[in-house]
């Protein structure tokens, strides 16, 4: 199997596993207990985090974990809202966003907060410029992604962070889920107050995830209960889980990223050189994923040709492709439903080789010719 | 262009004549042990130290740097000979790794050789204008710049900085002796000994150990904060003496409103015991004056009573809110204020007494043979090693 679906979910590394699998078995106590076990359990929770924290260059104590990446979206946004309501009405967000941000903005506009959607540029790149414009006296909340999960296109934080600088009350959160540990990010540099991420897209498991809060920020809870993770995120603590997590973390950061890109920058060569391919994802992009068309044959079809040849690619995002609707995200990009509805996404990682790359070129040039004779034969 | 050395000041040490090799040896070997990075290589000289970062990142050293006691300032350094246009060049690239849009700087110049052909004046002059010349959106500022370009000629090269990070100050931990820290958990002996460790001395923490009456959580509570007090320098020794039977036994044999009084006197004698064990030449308290009953002069005195060892009181005259804000500065106020009993908070009597008299104390205590009790708590004191090292914990992760 050749899997290039990594953007919708990674294959757990084998020493994250392990260290499930071991945390589970000898960390099993309540870390809110007061024996001996759950403060053993307690203390491995607590170095996981100064391991985080570590990498991402920020305090243990502004590491919260979560059940993942959708939920840490909920909890950064909801939770701001709710304390921060007294401040301002107005978000923005951008059209692009990953439904765990789009839609819980979307339930905030019942509550009667006000959203601007903005929209980007026709690479799938929002113009900070366009930001900073959609600020009015009371938004308090602006939500930006750092890469874009169906396109990749790097989305300008640092630039944004920038000039939100000049506004001291408006929150900056970053949904940083499919750009963590591929694209660096400076924290403090880009004004980041909020960070999404999701341990399953790094090579940990699903049901990890943390989300970066700022000391000097205050959220309102989403879940209330036993008053974890300073009361902010209830529910006994995932021990293996959160060990797992921090291992993934760091394992992810010890990886040189330049394979990646030398296999990506070669894919893009090739798919450039054949001219019944349109490429979505714009130069300007996180180096382990691209957003192709064929057009005329249905990314659908062209992911279960794929199937049969051993490779693993999706049509658009995972969370969406369920969905019979086209994509929102090459709609507010202002692709054609034609080339909507033919986009597939291959998202690389760094357990996948040139070999692999070079072997899904062929497997493309021999499944679409016939894709498309079958579908002349239809008309 | 990496910055590939660290300039390091030292603060008073400078003024200490023949010690001073000793003082710049401790501080090296402090230094060596808290990066634990084998690429860096430490150069100490006479009146300044260089860290040579062979790759290392100048950020992840920094953040340790800061908190070493006995540096006065850091800056991250590049070399050039003593040939201008080199300067020139080393200095312009400086500026643009300092900028993050328009800024304004000055130069400043140090002429140690005094044979270099420019003077001092005549050096900003150039360096400066070659930079203006090559640079957008950047204006001289002499008296209230944005960031200073600091250019320091010597006769063996030429030293440029654009950065200078204060240090902690002080002088290099263990360069000043060794003294017991009787360390609570609250908020007030961590910064007593983080104030001695400033001045030098090497720490022996003691902790008073009350199994079942207080927790596990209790005892990892301090050890995370002697594990904290290791930044700034040393190493600490944290001896865990057990004291519930010393307690208990306190508590059946003095009347309730003295056993405030009476405990104190006997923690004291143990950490005096363990003071001669380990060569320390003093005992080092968190006391704030009338703070609690345990502190007001009285009771001082009659704790005190139990030794001639010097007790030192860096807090003595500190008010609460200064001392919470020194906790919070050094990091260990949140660990402080982690809600576990200890030992002092378990025994306390409703009304102790706050002007407990010495020969009460002595009379009720002469009743019992305490010798025995406090040579046996020292027998079974654990100790352990700090910096911490958790292998298990860290294998997994």
């Amino acid at each position: 199997m050749i899997y290039f679906d990594n953007s919708a979910t990674t294959i757990p590394d084998e020493s994250v596993l392990d260290t499930f699998i071991k945390a589970s078995t000898r960390f099993f106590a309540n870390p809110s207990s007061l024996h001996n076990r759950g403060m053993e359990a307690e203390r491995l929770i607590e170095k996981a985090r100064e391991q985080i924290a570590e990498i991402c260059n920020v305090h243990a104590r502004e590491i919260l974990f979560t059940s993942g990446g959708t939920e840490a979206n909920n909890l950064a946004i909801k939770g701001a809202a709710a304390f921060y309501k007294g401040r301002g009405r107005h978000i923005i967000t951008t059209s692009i966003e990953h439904p765990s941000v789009y839609e819980v903005c979307r339930s905030l506009e019942k509550e009667g907060f006000r959203v601007t959607y903005v929209n980007p540029k026709e690479n799938g790149i929002i113009e900070a410029e366009e930001i900073s414009n959609a600020i009015e006296d009371d938004t308090f909340l602006v939500s930006v992604m750092h890469v874009n999960n169906e396109t990749g296109a790097l989305q300008p934080i640092k630039e944004i962070g920038t000039a939100l600088k000049k506004h001291p009350q408006i929150l900056f959160h970053v949904d940083n889920v499919q750009g963590f540990g591929k694209v660096p990010l400076d924290l403090h540099q880009s004004g980041v107050d909020l960070m999404s991420v999701s341990g399953h897209k790094l090579h940990g498991l699903k049901g990890t995830g943390f989300l970066y809060k700022r000391s000097s920020i205050s959220l309102e809870p989403v879940f209330f209960g036993g008053g974890q993770e300073q009361g902010i995120r209830s529910g006994t603590e995932n021990t293996a889980g959160i060990a797992s997590l921090a291992k993934a973390v760091r394992l992810v950061f010890e990886k040189n990223a330049e394979p990646v890109s030398l296999i990506a920058n070669w894919l893009r060569k090739e798919l450039a050189n054949r001219d019944w391919v349109v490429i979505h994802t714009p130069a300007k992009s996180a180096p382990h994923i691209l957003n192709v068309s064929v057009p005329g044959v249905k990314g659908e079809v062209l992911v279960h040709a794929l199937e049969k040849e051993g490779i693993i690619v999706s049509t658009t995002s995972a969370c969406s492709s369920k969905q019979t609707k086209l994509s929102r995200i090459l709609q507010a990009m202002n692709k054609s439903d034609e080339l909507a509805v033919s986009a597939i996404r291959i998202s690389l990682s760094f357990q996948n080789t040139m070999e692999e790359a070079k072997q899904f070129i062929s497997a493309l040039d021999r499944t679409v010719p016939v894709l498309a004779k079958k579908r002349n034969e239809r008309k | 262009m990496n910055y590939d050395r660290i300039l390091i000041r030292y603060g008073e040490m400078s003024t200490k004549g023949r010690n001073r090799s000793k003082f710049t040896n401790k501080m090296k070997s402090n230094i060596k042990r808290l990066l634990n990075d084998d690429r860096v290589n430490i150069e100490a000289q006479r009146d300044r130290m260089f860290l040579y970062l062979n790759g290392a990142s100048f950020e992840d050293v920094k953040e340790k740097l800061v908190h070493v006691s006995g540096i006065q300032s850091f800056s991250p350094v590049v070399k050039t000979s003593q040939n201008l246009e080199e300067i020139k060049e080393a200095a312009l690239l400086l500026v643009k790794k300092a900028m993050d849009g328009p800024a304004s700087f000055k130069v400043s110049t140090r002429r140690a050789d005094k044979q270099f052909p420019l003077d001092t004046h005549e050096l900003n002059h150039e360096i400066g204008g070659y930079v203006l010349r090559g640079t957008e959106d950047l204006t001289v500022d002499v008296r209230n710049p944005d960031f200073t370009l600091t250019v320091e000629v010597r006769a063996e090269a030429v030293y440029l900085s654009s950065e200078t990070i204060a240090g902690a100050g002080g002088l290099p931990a263990g360069a000043a002796g060794k003294a017991v820290l009787l360390l609570s958990g609250g908020l007030d002996s961590p910064v007593a000994g983080y104030m001695m460790m400033k001045r030098g001395v090497e720490i022996e923490a003691v902790h008073f150990f009350s199994p079942p009456y207080t927790s596990e959580r209790a005892k990892q509570k301090v050890v995370d904060l002697a594990d904290v007090l290791t930044r700034y320098g040393g190493n600490v020794r944290l001896h865990i003496v057990p004291f519930t039977h010393i307690q208990e036994t306190i508590h059946k044999q003095v009347p309730e409103n003295y056993t405030m009084t009476s405990t104190r006197r006997i923690m004291m004698r143990i950490a005096d015991k363990i003071r001669q064990e380990t060569g320390a030449l003093a005992i080092v308290t968190g006391e704030s004056l009338g703070q609690v009953a345990s502190q007001t002069m009285e009771s001082m005195a009659a704790i005190n009573d139990v030794t001639n060892t010097p007790v030192l009181r860096p807090l003595i005259a500190t008010d609460k809110l200064e001392i919470m804000e020194m906790a919070r500065k050094i990091g260990t106020h949140d660990i402080s204020i982690l809600p576990f009993e200890d030992c002092c908070t378990i025994f306390t009597p409703a009304a102790p007494k706050t002007k407990p008299k010495t020969e009460k104390v002595q009379f009720f205590e002469s009743f019992l043979d305490f010798e025995p009790l406090i040579d046996q708590a020292v027998r079974e004191t654990e100790l352990i090693m700090l910096p911490k090292k958790e292998a298990e914990l860290d294998d997994l992760l």
